[in-house]
């Protein structure tokens, strides 16, 4: 059944649409991320304009975020205060994301920016998550026991000021590195379309020392937030968020999600990290290809007022 | 890269207006659209607009004028567009060069009963932008405005691209001629047809020279649910990011809801 996409210019076939939305939440479910990162370049290779799917899929993201959100917070899985102080840079990192956006693609650059972003972000995090998982699993083969680092030890990232309390996460902490790293993931997620869950978590675990109890709970209200905002923004400056778009993707996806966690619990912790990894890197590696490949046409036509 | 300057434009401009006054018009030029108002809605598929008309000859009329060629031109609403090109630098593709094309057609066709060549010479072609080649497309180049020579790249990178959409056309043989002064012609609108006015253009010719000329015009509006939202998105940018945040947080809610564990 075709169905045309209003801002995204496009017909589509809607059942391709909603299971694209099923299989990145599926994913995204097994996993424990928000799944942006697929869904994004999924869209640009089925020829939605990466301008579009950037801004559609912030909603899509915001959909599936705040479902976590509930059933975290009623477990009590989210650390209020953290998530404010992340937050507060999560906010600036979105507005700034947004502002370089309107701004690439005035320039003519923001597909390449988008690109290039998906390439160094994408095979940098997969590469490692890859190699992660076969050195554990190697390790788990060879029945070597890894010492886990005592969560006790200190790194640079304590010595720093304006020390603040969280409760709840029970870890006293600069909230300096916590704004940076809420305005970094704001950024990238208004730029790229992603929730940022990917990089935040390992983030928040290994060198904030975030205990993993709240730790997913909490990066997820950044995300949510983050996506909203990032929603608004982009409706407000550059309109370009299809909300029928937004719409199939979210229906597929918060229902994929839920058979994808429960699947997500049957297999191993390296073997899910391997896998995952090994997806991160071929998302990667397929946008490099795209750039370093001659395209099609070299000329493209954008419209960039209407005069009536 | 040869340019044909503004300053000739304008020479053109007065040159056919001073053309279009002259007296002692022979022939009269009777046009209709089939329809005048086209309403696209969301499963449109394109659709064929035709245009009929007939040729009124006069006492004036040489009775030895007997044949007659015709060319029709329709301009769709106008907008800026920008062209861009893709070059490699450090192994990848990206955008380099790039021209801004200045109130042009968003929907550009021409149609005649023989190729232009036959109808009129060079220079009547270029006056009367007869053909793709001859439309005055103009670009800003640095500080300049001016159209450039067909063989531009920009130019014919940027026909070529919206001719593959159908937005741009020309066809030499759709023009047909049902008796020596009754003539159709159809007008095929694509799916993705920009909506606004589109201005008809009509002109008759004889022996090489512009013998008369008349204009109608359509209007293109789009109904539905489809075009509701792009409209929304476009002027109501807040009111529509806000509802769309509402529907996602609804969404994941609801999710909530139904997968809700324990």
């Amino acid at each position: 059944m075709q169905l045309y996409l209003p801002i995204a210019d496009i017909p589509v076939n809607i059942f391709l649409i909603l299971a694209m939305g099923a299989a990145v939440g599926f994913v995204s479910g097994m996993f424990g991320i928000g799944g942006g990162f697929l869904m994004t370049p999924l869209l640009i290779f089925i020829g939605i304009a990466p301008a579009v799917a950037v801004a559609s899929v912030a909603s899509h993201i915001a959909a599936s975020s705040f479902s976590g959100a509930i059933a975290y917070w009623r477990r009590r899985a989210i650390d209020p205060a953290l998530a404010m102080v992340l937050l507060s840079g999560g906010t600036i990192g979105t507005a700034l994301g947004v502002w370089t956006f309107t701004l690439l693609r005035s320039l003519g650059q923001l597909d390449l920016m988008i690109a290039l972003s998906y390439v160094v972000l994408l095979t940098t995090v997969g590469g490692v998550m890859f190699w992660e998982g076969l050195r554990s699993m190697l390790r788990v083969r060879r029945g070597v026991v890894v010492p886990l680092r005592r969560s006790g030890s200190h790194v640079w990232i304590h010595g720093l000021p304006m020390k603040m309390r969280f409760k709840r996460s029970k870890i006293y902490l600069s909230v300096i590195p916590i704004v940076v790293v809420g305005m970094v993931i704001g950024f990238l997620g208004a730029v790229m379309g992603i929730g940022g869950g990917f990089i935040l978590i390992p983030i928040m675990i290994y060198l904030l020392r975030v205990p993993t109890s709240t730790v997913i709970g909490t990066s997820m209200v950044l995300t949510l937030v983050t996506m909203v905002f990032a929603t608004m923004l982009h409706a407000v400056t550059n309109h370009l968020v299809d909300a029928v778009l937004a719409l199939l993707l979210m229906t597929g996806g918060v229902t994929g999600a839920q058979f994808g966690a429960r699947w997500g619990q049957k297999i191993r912790g390296e073997h899910l990290r391997l896998l995952l990894g090994l997806l991160i890197l071929s998302v990667g590696l397929r946008f490099a290809i795209e750039l370093v490949i001659r395209p099609d046409d070299l000329f493209t036509i954008r419209e960039i007022g209407s005069t009536g | 890269m040869k340019q044909r300057p503004l300053a000739l434009v304008g020479v053109l401009l007065i040159a056919s207006m001073a053309f279009a006054v002259s007296p002692a018009r022979a022939e009269r030029l009777i046009v209709s659209v089939s329809n005048h108002r086209v309403t696209v809605t969301p499963n449109y598929s394109g659709e064929e607009l035709v245009l009929f008309g007939s040729v009124e000859r006069d006492a004036n009329t040489p009775p030895s004028r007997t044949s007659y060629d015709l060319v029709v031109t329709v301009i769709g609403p106008r907008a800026d567009m920008v062209t861009r090109r893709k070059e490699r630098r450090f192994g990848i593709w990206i955008n380099t060069d790039y021209r801004e094309f200045l109130k042009v057609p968003t929907y550009l066709a021409l149609f005649s009963n023989r190729p232009f060549d036959a109808i009129a010479s060079s220079e009547v072609q270029r006056r009367q932008q007869l053909g793709l080649n001859n439309v005055l497309l103009t670009q800003r180049v640095g500080t300049d405005y001016a159209d450039v020579v067909p063989n531009d790249a920009f130019r014919s990178a940027f026909v070529r691209l919206r001719m593959e959409h159908g937005l741009y056309r020309e066809e030499t043989s759709a023009v047909t001629f049902l008796t020596p002064t009754l003539f159709r012609t159809g007008i095929p609108l694509p799916a993705e047809v920009p909506i606004g006015t589109y201005e008809v253009d009509i002109k008759l010719f004889s022996d090489g020279a512009l013998a008369a000329r008349t204009e109608t015009a359509f209007d293109i509006v789009k109904v539905g649910f489809e075009q509701f939202v792009a409209t929304t998105a476009r002027q109501d940018g807040f009111v529509y990011g806000l509802v769309t945040a509402f529907m996602a947080l609804m969404t994941g809610w609801m999710a909530s809801i139904v997968f809700r564990k324990d």
